[in-house]
């Protein structure tokens, strides 16, 4: 369902992705993780089809974001970082005018309209203005307007932030209950959420991939913390030079 | 089309349900009013000084030439401040709050989304002088202005609004800081407005271009009564050009 074939993105001289490839299969969840500027947030940029890759190549349901563009951006619902709202805005004319610009028809709109608000349990904010809803309340109706026009493909860029626990816990169900019918990319700090949610794990470090398998051959008895600290600590320069002269110290 | 409907729709709301647009409306009117009121008493001033010196001199004062003018280009000034306030926030405000992404990532084209944000504003700078249409019509009221000349300056106000407007869009597109757009804008329209005044004494080659860069030369011409082509298709280019560079900075992002 999503394709990613040596991607890589460089700005000037900083190579902010190198050469990542993975794929997600449909209605996987597949979590996308790796350390604070690892590259996670580029690599969904360029799958969302917001910025090109240097080189590389995504297929999203079949259809190259760079030259089908049009047809991939229809199948793709994204929740950046932050959740992109308008803040003077209703929640509910918010919805109806990103249900518009990701080309719905006109009579679909009101159903899709009181499903997202109602699987994202936004139906007693509807009329309130985004501006002044809580950070939580913010973050379900940037995840609203990522599954209102029903997209094969859903790309989250860490929703659960800034959530109390219990809405933590309703969002996370939420997304399980979207992987049937939606491939899921969910990138997260939160290793737990990881081990809950994913069937299929992707460790990025330093804009390469480190790890990529599936969640249960992964930890193989280890926890997923050890997994992740491991992967990541592979690629640490430092610790490669440790190695190293361990290495030759025993030769 | 509907695509770009959506823009307008969007954007037009953002104006009026924020107290932008009610901010620069009132702003707008109060400073028209003010100069309107200015220069009717001045005109009333000359009327009887030039009834009280001979007879018949008193029919040398036209209210097309001593209000409707003077008002004109009074009213061209202020929307040289104000326009690229209106337009500063149109794209650095999306970028800043994370919805360009959102925009970016739809089923857009960047075509649509330009000519979106162009059209509301237009709808918005034609409602903010369609407002000023009060004073004139208090001249036609109580007295006799020639319609043509007056239709003609408006003509010309609402393209020298539009140029300023699609000018306005274009330095946005380049910043997420409102400020910098602002700025940016208010130097650009600025420039055009200003251009030609070095044109008297700058020479034989440099001198005609200068004045035919500068928007208040066409501005003026038309404000007299005299709509030529050459200044129509110099409002219709500055326009074409600054959306056609609105929509290459808007799509350079996708470049490689």
């Amino acid at each position: 369902m999503i394709d990613v074939q040596n991607l890589t993105k460089r700005y000037g001289d900083l190579t902010a992705v190198s050469d990542i490839s993975f794929q997600a299969e449909s209605g996987q969840i597949l979590g996308f993780l790796g350390p604070n500027g690892s590259g996670k947030t580029t690599t969904m940029r360029i799958i969302t089809g917001f910025m090109p890759a240097t080189t590389g190549t995504v297929k999203v349901a079949g259809f190259d974001i760079f030259d089908e563009s049009f047809e991939a951006r229809k199948r793709i619902g994204y929740l950046p970082e932050s959740p992109p709202l308008y803040n003077d805005m209703t929640v509910t004319a918010y919805l109806r005018f990103v249900a518009h610009i990701k080309g719905m028809a006109r009579a679909d709109i009101p159903d899709a309209l009181d499903r997202a608000l109602e699987r994202c349990g936004l139906t007693e904010v509807a009329s309130r203005v985004t501006g002044y809803l809580s950070k939580g309340y913010r973050q379900r109706v940037g995840l609203a307007q990522a599954i209102i026009h029903n997209p094969s493909v859903l790309i989250l860029d860490e929703p659960t932030v800034g959530l109390d626990p219990q809405q933590i816990i309703g969002i996370r169900s939420l997304i399980k209950e979207l992987a049937g019918e939606h491939t899921v990319i969910l990138s997260t700090h939160i290793l737990p959420e990881v081990a809950q949610v994913c069937e299929k794990v992707v460790i990025i470090n330093a804009g390469k991939v480190v790890a990529e398998d599936m969640i249960e051959n992964l930890a193989q008895g280890q926890t997923l913390e050890e997994v992740f600290l491991k992967a990541i600590a592979q690629e640490e320069p430092g610790a490669a030079e440790t190695e190293g002269t361990v290495e030759e110290a025993a030769e | 089309m509907r695509n770009v409907l959506t823009i307008v729709r969007k954007e037009l709301r953002a104006y009026f349900v924020s107290p932008i647009a009610y901010v620069v409306l009132t702003g707008f009117l109060l400073l028209g009013g003010w100069f309107f009121f200015n220069l009717l008493s001045r005109f009333t001033m000359l009327l009887s000084i030039y009834t009280q010196l001979q007879q018949g001199a008193a029919d040398q004062l036209n209210l097309n030439e001593f209000v409707i003018a003077p008002l004109m280009h009074n009213l061209s000034i202020v929307l040289v401040i104000l326009v690229p306030m209106i337009t500063m926030r149109a794209y650095a405000e999306e970028k800043k709050g994370g919805t360009y992404e959102l925009l970016l990532t739809s089923p857009l084209r960047t075509g649509e989304i330009v000519l979106g944000k162009f059209l509301a504003s237009f709808v918005f700078i034609c409602i903010m002088l369609g407002m000023t249409g009060v004073y004139p019509a208090v001249l036609i009221a109580f007295g006799n202005p020639e319609i043509g000349v007056l239709l003609a300056g408006y003509l010309g106000l609402l393209l020298l609004a539009t140029s300023f407007v699609a000018v306005g869009l274009l330095t946005s597109s380049f910043t997420e800081n409102q400020i910098i757009a602002a700025v940016s804008g208010l130097v650009a329209t600025l420039l055009l407005y200003i251009i030609g005044w070095p044109a008297d004494t700058a020479g034989e080659v440099l001198g005609p271009l200068l004045r035919y860069l500068s928007a208040t030369e066409h501005f003026a011409e038309m404000v007299n009564g005299l709509i030529d082509t050459q200044d129509l298709v110099y409002f219709v280019s500055l326009i074409l050009l600054s959306l056609f560079l609105t929509q290459r900075s808007v799509e350079s992002l996708r470049w490689r």
